[in-house]
């Protein structure tokens, strides 16, 4: 469990933001670049000293500043992953990485030295000097040197943003075998918000030094806050489901989802977890069973509340059976078909506009 | 044919001791008053400042005066440590070192200074999170970062000292075999009539030193900087 209360003075700036994390899970730190998520994270490493604070981990007060406690950075036993790596240029991949492994109270090792190489895919580079890496070399070694000083608590401050498309892409799937794999919080700083799909559990969106949201990440994409960050085009339901059924010849897999059942093209067998996004822009909703069109998806629906959005559109929050999903039509059409909290009407969704993504399975997380 | 004579190899002998004692005595203090000017901030911190660099403004002599007057045989510290350790530093080796750490310790403590400045804090930040505390991040990251700079500064420092003068004659004398370095020894030449000819060596043997020094120093910056990824 982290929790968090931090106020700082910046200038003319002012960080006060407040959340909550479980045991284990990934929280995305989510918010425009300036917004005050770095402070924030450094404040919980201990790096920077803040006016007034609150930071409990598991039971431990890293930070009081009512009762005058304030741990040291290198007691907390907080990894952290610098936006730009900070590997030491004198020591080669492996005095770097066991640099943490070394200090490590008691010498006691949770995570082994050779399962986090393995994981991280660093055995061709342990002889190398960091000047002789790559940028997604150099972050994968900050990970894994965080990883090995096991910590309680990981911090990772957008640890791809410095990296071109084709080096992030390198890195993710390190992130996404990362996440299955470890028994502590993980406080991931991004403000891409396809990053904060594929791994985020939870979600806190910050803006101008303040916490406006915070949830899990089924909860938060739904939140209107999030439009004053992401713009309108990616607000949308993420929800975790199923695979229950597949269809081989078409390509397409059945994932439930509460009650409904979608229909997504994806190879994953029967059993997976997949993650999809259901973007408000793609849903269409119809009165009745529509026939004769393309689309392979149409789920029942009650409306639970529509909200004004834009100047000429809604926004429709449905319950598909368990799980909610927004729509975002016309003022017009909402006018046209009468949609109001309690209808019961057909929610539409092209299979080819579902964005899906595989989840790690309960199997994996250790 | 021998291109030195016994006179040239025992100045030569003398400088070489004189500044290697002087740069070791002088590298902790000079690290120690580096680190505090670069990243303390106290009272007093201008004024230690200007008292480090002192010996680059003031006549080689007022060194060597203030010398005679603190580690003279009666001087306040020259007299305790006469009656404490039986150490005397008027006309010996010893003395002409401490002189010469003296005139040298600006050079030293600017090369610590600039190669502390270059080091990335944020590389000690980093140290910081995988829980190396203040005295083990100086260990090993700081100082191994800072160690060319510091290096090279330190053989510049040594090849100064090969040379000092002023300092050295005005607080230990001119003593062969005790105290008479190179610069000292090409000074008795000068002076002494039918001594040209032992001038010039002495002459040629310090621009050479001086030159392969600075040459060095910056060869050795250069292999350490590579050597360490920057």
């Amino acid at each position: 469990m982290l929790q968090v209360a931090v106020r700082k003075q910046l200038g003319d700036f002012t960080l006060d933001a407040a959340f909550e994390v479980g045991d284990a899970g990934i929280v995305a730190l989510f918010g425009r670049s300036g917004c005050g998520k770095t402070t924030l994270v450094n404040v919980i490493a201990g790096l920077l000293e803040p006016d007034e604070a609150t930071v409990r981990l598991g039971g431990i007060t890293l930070d009081d500043t009512a009762a005058g406690t304030r741990m040291p950075a290198e007691r907390r036993r907080i990894g952290y992953v610098f936006q730009d790596s900070r590997l030491f240029p004198h020591r080669n991949v492996e005095a770097n990485l066991r640099y943490g492994l070394k200090r490590v109270p008691g010498g006691k090792a949770a995570i082994p030295f050779e399962e986090v190489v393995a994981l991280l895919g660093l055995g061709p580079l342990l002889g190398r000097r960091p000047n002789h890496l790559s940028g997604g070399e150099r972050q994968r070694v900050a990970i894994g040197r965080a990883l090995l000083s096991q910590p309680r608590l990981l911090l990772l401050d957008e640890p791809l943003a410095s990296l071109d498309a084709a080096l992030r892409d390198e890195v993710l799937p390190f992130l996404d075998r990362l996440r299955g794999r470890l028994a502590i919080p993980v406080v991931y700083v991004s403000h891409q918000f396809d990053e904060v799909l594929r791994l985020a559990t939870h979600l806190v969106l910050m803006e101008q030094g303040r916490v406006i949201a915070s949830g899990e990440l089924g909860a938060v994409s739904l939140d209107p806050a999030l439009r004053s960050i992401t713009g309108p085009d990616a607000i949308g339901a993420v929800l975790d489901g199923e695979i229950v059924e597949r269809e081989i010849e078409s390509g397409f897999a059945r994932l439930r989802l509460g009650s409904s059942e979608l229909r997504i093209l994806s190879d994953e067998p029967i059993g997976r977890r997949v993650r999809v996004q259901l973007l408000a822009r793609d849903l269409i909703l119809a009165l009745g069973e529509p026939a004769g069109l393309s689309v392979r998806n149409s789920m029942s629906a009650t409306v639970v509340s529509v909200t004004r959005d834009d100047s000429h559109t809604d926004l429709v929050l449905l319950d598909i059976g368990g799980p909610q999903v927004a729509a975002r039509i016309t003022n017009a059409a909402t006018r046209d078909l009468g949609v109001r909290p309690g209808l019961s009407l057909r929610v539409l969704v092209k299979s080819v506009s579902i964005r899906g993504q595989t989840l790690p399975t309960a199997g994996e997380t250790a | 044919m021998d291109l030195l004579g016994p006179v040239e190899w025992e100045a030569l002998r003398l400088s070489l001791a004189v500044a290697g004692r002087s740069v070791l005595f002088s590298l902790p203090f000079a690290t120690v008053i580096a680190w505090l000017l670069t990243r303390r901030r106290f009272v007093g911190r201008t004024v230690l400042d200007a008292f480090v660099h002192l010996p680059l403004v003031l006549p080689p002599v007022v060194v060597g005066y203030f010398l005679l007057v603190l580690f003279g045989a009666r001087g306040p510290i020259g007299g305790w440590l006469d009656r404490q350790f039986g150490v005397q530093l008027v006309f010996t080796t010893a003395g002409a070192a401490l002189a010469t750490a003296i005139m040298s310790f600006p050079l030293i403590v600017r090369s610590i200074r600039i190669s502390l400045e270059s080091v990335d804090r944020r590389l000690e930040e980093a140290a910081r999170t995988l829980g190396a505390g203040p005295f083990d991040r100086f260990a090993t990251v700081t100082l191994p970062l800072m160690l060319p700079g510091m290096l090279a500064g330190a053989v510049t420092a040594f090849a100064a000292g090969l040379g000092e003068f002023g300092a050295v004659i005005t607080f230990v004398s001119n003593i062969p075999g005790e105290t008479r370095t190179l610069p000292l020894a090409l000074y008795t030449a000068i002076q002494s009539p039918g001594g040209e000819a032992l001038a010039a060596r002495l002459a040629a043997i310090s621009f050479t030193l001086g030159l392969g020094g600075l040459l060095f120093a910056e060869w050795l910056a250069r292999r350490l900087r590579s050597y360490l990824g920057q």
